[in-house]
């Protein structure tokens, strides 16, 4: 329990040191963004790495997709995404109602702001 | 410096045959692992075998003919060795995916099973 309240805070520390490293250099918004992003892509690649080890072989896009929705999002944030929709020419949209990495946010107006920054994480 | 460039060749063209068997493979015949003697050369009696991971990672393996000593158990558990290695590479931050790898650990897994199989 305790260690999920910890990785959250060092997260959103992350994006925030992120971003005031940003302020010393460019002042390009979008690098921030980018930067985030690759990030949590570098990450997913090891994860993934370690997950489909031990997977038996996907045999289609279907199988990618349902091992990303359950398996994966199970291991990663405890529960499985809600809802998946495609429109079977290769795009996917995967729904969360309750991402972990958010839900500990209050609502209030300053942390939306910086929720959409953490999102991309 | 010859011995390399052939090699190179072999295992490049091993790559074809990979794909093939990847995008034949249709419903379920074997689970993860790949096994093939192909491009077996009349002249150069090398087998080499392949393995690919559910991320469209490609491990080629190349052996001697002359071991005939190595069965399939230890190429499949060579192969898994191999993966568990590669995993480990790719889980740590400072590895770029695409480089070379550089891993000591990584090199001297690999130096230890191929003394095992010589």
């Amino acid at each position: 329990m305790a260690d999920e309240a910890l990785f959250l805070l060092l997260h959103n520390e992350m994006v925030a040191g992120v971003y005031k490293s940003a302020e010393q250099g460019e002042v390009e918004n979008g690098r921030c963004i980018t930067k985030l992003e690759n990030m949590g892509f570098r990450v997913g690649q090891g994860l993934i790495e370690r997950f489909t080890k031990d997977t038996a072989r996907f045999k289609d896009e279907l199988d990618i997709m349902k091992f990303i929705c359950k398996d994966f999002w199970t291991t990663v944030f405890k529960k499985q995404i809600d809802n998946l929709r495609t429109n079977h020419q290769g795009i996917y949209v995967l729904q969360d109602n309750k991402f972990r990495l958010l839900t500990q946010m209050s609502a209030g107006k300053q942390y939306l702001e910086h929720a959409s920054k953490a999102n991309f994480r | 410096m010859e011995n390399e460039l052939k090699f190179h060749y072999m295992v490049h063209t091993s790559l074809d045959v990979v794909d093939e068997k990847i995008s034949a493979m249709g419903k379920a015949l074997v689970d993860q692992r790949e096994l093939y003697l192909g491009l077996l050369y009349p002249t150069e009696d090398y087998k080499v075998y392949g393995y690919v991971t559910n991320s469209k990672v490609k491990f080629v393996m190349v052996v001697d003919s002359s071991n005939t000593a190595l069965r399939d158990n230890e190429i499949r558990s060579m192969f898994r060795k191999l993966h568990n290695s590669y995993t480990d590479v790719m889980c740590n931050p400072f590895y770029n995916p695409g480089d070379r790898i550089q891993s000591r650990v990584f090199d001297n897994m690999v130096t230890s099973m191929m003394i095992q199989v010589c």
